[in-house]
């Protein structure tokens, strides 16, 4: 795969956190994701996950080494530069949702637009419905999400990870918090908006059952990359269970 | 809708109770601003236009007289001991020239000539000291608009007609169509007849003033042509002082304002007016800290919120607008209740005490440019109380404020 289908890459990125004793949390941390993947990212806690993911989301930055989001190097951009790219580039998908509690689910939706614009106009809500349809929430547009389940709570913050229509989602064990049906029904979505839209998604989980239907994982541990490779899921399990 | 309006009505929505309660206190804090401000404002209207209704602003006269001493003062044993000439009754020279250059004046209103000395009122075998005032009807209907001030009669002060007060009228037993001798010094003398008498309101002028026509106050003074005095109204009674200063220093003239003639009702209204300002000020501290306490209170609870729309692309200066917005809707929001109060309040007060005439005791000053200043008020300091949360919230670190519990 070239270069240019990559729509992110970490170059021997590294993070400490300066203290009496500073902490490496992240050692040399080299990825890739190219267009339209969809990469799991397993891992004990405390092995840098979250870490990771703030760098990845453009939320923190690498104490060294490079990121780049679509050929674009963003080591050097400010906070407006960092926070435009995030925006127009990458949705995120939290654990507990993170939606607004007492908004409707169709406001949560295109708040992004409205962030970005700075204006509401008309096509927005059209937008936001048209994914909340496509998402099995028809007919809930206008609910609070906080009358909602958490399952649908969820699909809600998946739309509103795709409205903008990012080349990447990152999704923070999406399924973490929900039923095992909601959650195969969670990651059913994010499959088939990837598969639809062409949309590369970085899933952390720790169910290695859906780890193993991703197209790659990529295991941390310590704060190291120590595998890329498509594992069985019994290898996974056995992997994840060693590694608590 | 805008995206920071929208977001901050939702936030103000969402923390109803504490909204409700931030609007009543601003409400009840610029109610007071307006309560007090009315009063104090009110009153001051009504004590100076009481006091200045009769008064000129600024008082034009001719320099003092002084006495040029003959005297070699390089000799130090002649001890040096001037006598300060008694001042005689003189006319302000070019005085016409004045008046143009006065009225050209922005901050003038008014510029009146007028004739003024001390004569001797008689009525039969009665007599009574008064002040005479010559004067021209038309340009010192712009200092005192003696018209509105009739009793009886007209303004009238064509030929040998006189306007007098209606306390003199009584002493004298006068009315309208009567004669009265003037005697002025150097026993120049004339007899008038009464075309008006008026009342402005206070004993002792309706007792001393009578006016007559320019001319016929020139003849009596022996000032032929001339004028004693120029009496000016300024726009702003506040700057009558430096007007008179700056006519004093353009002119030579002496330049009386009402500030020296009254400075003890100065004193007074400006003691008025820095308590009124004093306990503005801390009104305001106070609507500020409470803005400011429920605006950081709301940062801390939505701190999560603030880095999930952080996270989604909302840039800091929109995070800093929505918070500042908050801050500012209560404050013109709560600012509109406030009118409301604020003013049932005056007007209550205002209706509850009244003069025997029915006027009020207390009349207050309810004006649209107090509603406007309450407001701006309001407005800037709901900005200002917010302005530490609105950079707190805009400084947070997205990927702390998410995991923020």
């Amino acid at each position: 795969m070239n270069n240019s289908s990559a729509i992110l890459q970490l170059q021997q990125v590294r993070k400490s956190y300066p203290g009496a004793v500073s902490t490496e949390v992240l050692h040399g941390i080299d990825i890739r994701i190219n267009h339209g993947e969809f990469v799991a990212l397993v891992g004990p806690s405390g092995s840098g996950k979250s870490t990771l993911l703030n760098i990845l989301g453009l939320l923190d930055r690498p104490s060294s080494g490079t990121v780049e989001i679509l050929g674009k190097d963003c080591t050097g951009l400010d906070d407006a530069g960092l926070t435009r790219l995030r925006g127009s580039s990458i949705g995120f998908v939290f654990q507990f949702h993170h939606l607004l509690p007492s908004f409707t689910a169709e406001e949560n939706v295109f708040l992004p637009m409205l962030a970005d614009t700075g204006h509401f106009k008309p096509e927005m809500r059209t937008r936001a419905r048209g994914l909340l349809a496509r998402i099995g929430l028809e007919g809930f547009e206008t609910r609070p999400v906080s009358r909602l389940s958490g399952g649908q709570q969820q699909r809600v913050a998946i739309a509103r990870a795709l409205v903008m229509n990012p080349p990447l989602v990152l999704a923070d064990e999406p399924t973490g918090n929900l039923d095992r049906a909601s959650g195969q029904q969670t990651f059913e979505f994010m499959r088939r908006f990837n598969r639809e839209l062409g949309t590369a998604f970085l899933l952390v989980t720790h169910d290695p059952g859906l780890a193993q239907r991703c197209d790659r994982i990529l295991t941390l541990e310590d704060g190291c990359l120590i595998n890329e490779n498509k594992s069985s899921e019994a290898d996974l399990k056995g992997a994840l269970t060693a590694m608590r | 809708m805008r995206f920071e309006l929208h977001m901050a009505l939702r936030f103000l929505k969402e923390g109803r109770m504490q909204t409700a309660l931030i609007l009543a206190g601003i409400s009840t804090g610029v109610g007071v601003i307006i309560f007090i401000s009315a009063l104090i404002g009110g009153l001051q209207e009504s004590i100076i236009d009481r006091t200045l209704g009769t008064q000129a602003h600024v008082v034009l006269r001719p320099p003092d007289d002084e006495a040029r001493p003959q005297l070699d003062r390089q000799r130090e044993d002649v001890l040096e001991h001037i006598q300060r000439p008694a001042q005689r009754l003189r006319s302000i020279l070019n005085w016409p020239r004045l008046l143009t250059e006065l009225r050209r004046r922005p901050g003038v209103t008014a510029a009146s000539p007028t004739v003024a000395g001390s004569a001797f009122a008689l009525r039969g075998t009665a007599n009574r000291s008064v002040a005479l005032r010559g004067v021209d009807p038309e340009s010192y209907s712009g200092i005192l608009d003696l018209r509105t001030r009739l009793t009886e009669g007209t303004f009238d002060l064509t030929g040998t007609h006189i306007v007098v007060g209606v306390e003199l009228a009584k002493e004298l037993g006068l009315s309208v169509g009567d004669t009265l001798r003037l005697t002025a010094p150097e026993d120049r003398s004339e007899v008038f007849t009464i075309s008006g008498l008026f009342d402005v309101g206070n004993k002792d002028l309706n007792l001393r003033w009578v006016f007559v026509s320019l001319r016929e106050g020139q003849t009596l003074m022996n000032l032929s042509g001339g004028v004693s005095t120029v009496e000016v109204k300024v726009r702003d009674i506040f700057s009558a002082e430096k007007e008179a200063q700056e006519i004093h220093a353009a002119t030579g003239l002496k330049a009386d304002s009402w500030m020296t003639l009254n400075s003890e009702l100065l004193t007074g209204l400006r003691g008025q007016s820095s308590s009124s300002v004093m306990i503005q000020f801390f009104v305001i501290v106070a609507v500020m800290l409470g803005i400011a306490s429920v605006l950081v209170v709301s940062v801390i609870q939505k701190g999560r919120q603030i880095g999930i729309l952080r996270a989604f692309g909302t840039r800091r200066e929109q995070v800093l607008r929505i918070f500042l917005l908050q801050g500012g809707l209560l404050g013109v929001v709560g600012s509109l209740g406030g009118i409301m109060l604020g003013t049932f309040l005056a007007l209550f007060f205002q209706s509850m005490v009244s003069n025997q005439d029915g006027t009020p005791l207390f009349p207050v000053a309810l004006t649209a440019a107090l509603y406007a200043r309450s407001v701006l008020v309001a407005l800037i300091t709901g900005l200002v109380g917010a302005w530490l949360p609105a950079r707190r919230a805009a400084n947070m670190d997205p990927a702390v404020a998410i995991r923020y519990e």
